[in-house]
């Protein structure tokens, strides 16, 4: 059964054109695998629909802007899937 | 439609900001007004692909525009499922129905499509990344803009 991760690292490497073996849980999108904003745009659409939740990009943008969170808590992939897996279980609450 | 001044639409027929909706309209020079035509092609004048694109980006940007009321520009960053379905000549009356369907994060989607007497001649997702005006004057000669398109602003934009 593939988890969150794989997924999200097919959806990464799919849409990126990244290497999938380069893609790691520790991996941060922007500063180790140089995915931009509007690639990373194309890759929460993709991960909206795969899971069938909504990325909630603004308020992540508005907080990382804010001081109130890092980048990592978003854009490292293992944090990020653990934030898809926290939408998914919200839906199903 | 004013192709060489990159006027590309005559007038916003209607918005509806709260369904994300948008519809324009234009027609497209004859062959004899503008310059374009001399050169795609001599001889066989035929409405660039590429400036369907604009119309559509136009359409949906002003929609953009709209939900942020005017205070920052879409500035276009991606085209996506560009097609081209029918071939479109000088005279062709078109109209312009887009959606936005993605806003948020410095970044405005939205699906367009382009038709001729109901028939879809050109469709596209096209991404905006939303940025500040460079300066108050600019703004208003964007607002300004929209008025002549007949914008139907429901209130003031400050």
């Amino acid at each position: 059964m593939s988890t969150t991760f794989d997924k999200v690292a097919e959806i990464i490497a799919e849409t990126c054109d990244i290497p999938r073996e380069n893609i790691k849980p520790e991996s941060h999108a922007i500063n180790d695998l140089e995915i931009d904003s509007l690639d990373f745009l194309d890759i929460a659409f993709a991960i909206d629909k795969a899971f069938g939740i909504k990325l909630p990009l603004e308020q992540w943008t508005q907080e990382v802007n804010d001081g109130k969170a890092t980048t990592d808590q978003y854009f490292v992939l293992k944090n990020l899937s653990d934030r898809i897996d926290e939408l998914i279980a919200a839906k199903g609450a | 439609m004013r192709l060489e001044y990159f006027q590309m639409l005559d007038r916003i027929v209607d918005v509806d900001v709260g369904a994300r909706l948008i519809r324009t309209a234009c027609t497209i020079p004859k062959a004899n007004e503008s310059p374009v035509f001399e050169g795609h092609f001599p001889g066989y004048p035929l409405m660039p692909g590429v400036l369907l694109i604009e119309c559509m980006a136009q359409t949906t940007g002003w929609l953009a525009s709209a939900l942020v009321n005017f205070d920052q520009m879409p500035i276009l960053a991606g085209v996506k499922e560009g097609k081209m379905r029918s071939a479109v000549f000088p005279g062709d009356a078109l109209e312009f129905e887009g959606k936005v369907i993605h806003e948020g994060s410095g970044f405005t989607v939205g699906e367009i499509k382009g038709l001729r007497d109901g028939k879809t001649v050109c469709n596209a997702q096209i991404t905006y990344r939303m940025v500040a005006y460079p300066n108050p004057q600019f703004r208003q000669a964007i607002r300004d803009w929209a008025e002549r398109l007949q914008f139907p602003f429901k209130e003031p934009v400050k």
